[in-house]
């Protein structure tokens, strides 16, 4: 039995996203979609921190920033990469400064394509990381490695 | 009249083991009544103990092992000060012990390298000063009323504190939102889903040292409403509806207002709050003959 699936605190980051999706995160905050039902909190500080978020494909200026807030959440957790930009890059794959999804800089547990993402399918993805988030302190628990993942676990 | 030590015994141990019980429950309702004045459903009413819980599964990340020490501290002299308090013990050792724990939560915030956290200690340490000398004007007045300093003599007092002390009252209410981390005055943390700079004091507070804050937020709780009963002491029917009113009326208030800036929570603290209890003060000195106490 984990209390992690009961109260799964959020942090958000918006690694060069047009936007699009990260109204879509905080729509879900909203009273129509109310996901403080399920115990979720959105922290703002990675510290406090259980599932990380992410929106929108990665580059040079801010990998180091997404790999440092990273870094910064305590075990167990799990990544969600938001958007089809956050997946693979989206329509800005082939820039010259893009790299492509957040999984060429840190591991991601669940992918929630969409442009942008309804916050449906974002709770949904939430959700899913849940049980990877279980599974996680569990391993955790037996003393296994925690990370990383395989990429794709999720969907 | 000083109750004997076995019962004092009790009551301390009553208190510590119940208090993060009732804290916990009233921090849920809290949360749900936010929730419905926000036209949401709201978290389960156990919520604030699952997020416990949850805390205390995660990893403990640490940037000074210092700070380990300073949060135990913060819960160890929080719940001392709530067990002198419902035994009966000395207002003024009540607050001494108060304003120490809260001390050590500033220190362990300091102890980071965050700037984040550093502006949140800041802040925690304004608000001290904000509300600190009502806590103890609000001691000095009780002991104008009833001649004593125990508050086990001043819940049995049969004498309506709150008819004389109304402007004390009204200026530990306005504290009580200081001390309870709501809006307008949430500047140091916040709780719910609110956001400081980052998160304010508790930052660089990851895993079982948030929760141990936590705690010690839930002890304070029941402390802080354990004043207000003292207040209305002498029915206590009247008192616990006194300590829901007051508390409904914090909750609205936290929903209504927006955060302000430090000065003016020092501001309002001070001047407003400061005025009411000295005029309060003033005007019972001033009756003292004609009172009778």
């Amino acid at each position: 039995m984990t209390y992690l699936t009961k109260s799964p605190w959020i942090v958000h980051y918006d690694c060069s996203s047009c936007n699009g999706c990260d109204i879509e995160v905080l729509a879900a905050l909203t009273p129509v979609y109310d996901v403080e039902r399920f115990g979720i909190i959105n922290t703002g500080n990675p510290k406090h921190a259980d599932i990380f978020l992410v929106t929108g494909s990665v580059n040079e200026q801010n990998k180091p920033v997404l790999k440092n807030i990273y870094e910064q959440i305590p075990e167990p957790k799990v990544v969600v990469a938001i958007g089809i930009c956050a997946t693979s890059g989206g329509i800005f794959r082939e820039c010259y400064n893009v790299q492509g999804g957040i999984d060429k800089v840190i591991p991601v547990d669940v992918y929630v394509p969409g442009c942008a993402a309804r916050p449906e399918s974002i709770i949904d993805g939430v959700v899913t990381a849940l049980g990877i988030l279980a599974k996680k302190r569990q391993a955790m628990q037996e003393g296994g490695s925690t990370t990383p993942a395989k990429a794709g676990e999720g969907r | 009249m000083i109750p004997d030590l076995t019962v004092r015994v009790g009551a301390a141990l009553l208190y510590i083991i119940l208090a993060p019980l009732v804290g916990g429950l009233v921090v849920g309702i809290d949360r749900k009544v936010t929730a419905r004045m926000q036209g949401r459903v709201g978290p389960p009413v156990l919520q604030p103990f699952y997020d416990v819980l949850k805390l205390f599964e995660k990893e403990n990340l640490v940037v000074a092992t210092a700070q380990n020490y300073y949060v135990l501290s913060y819960l160890v002299f929080m719940a001392v000060a709530g067990a002198l308090f419902f035994s009966g013990g000395d207002m003024l050792l009540v607050i001494f012990a108060f304003t120490l724990s809260h001390i050590f939560l500033v220190l362990g915030a300091y102890n980071s390298f965050s700037p984040y956290s550093h502006i949140g200690a800041e802040r925690e340490l304004i608000q001290i000063i904000a509300y600190e000398p009502m806590i103890i004007l609000t001691a000095v007045g009780m002991y104008m009323v009833t001649k004593t300093f125990y508050v086990g003599e001043i819940a049995t007092s049969t004498i309506p504190i709150i008819m004389y002390l109304p402007g004390i009252f009204i200026g530990y209410l306005i504290v009580l939102t200081i001390k309870l981390r709501k809006s307008p005055f949430d500047l140091s943390t916040s709780h719910h889903a609110h956001q400081e700079i980052v998160k304010g004091v508790t930052t660089d507070f990851t895993g079982p040292n948030l929760a141990i804050i936590e705690i010690s937020h839930w002890y304070e709780y029941v402390f802080l409403l354990g004043v207000v009963y003292l207040f209305f002491a002498f029915n206590p029917f009247i008192a616990i509806a006194a300590i829901i009113v007051a508390y409904f009326v914090e909750i609205l208030i936290d929903n209504t207002t927006s955060r302000v800036k430090w000065q003016l929570t020092l501001r309002t603290a001070w001047i407003i709050a400061g005025t009411l209890c000295l005029v309060n003060l003033g005007v019972l000195y001033y009756l003292q003959g004609v009172l009778t106490l």
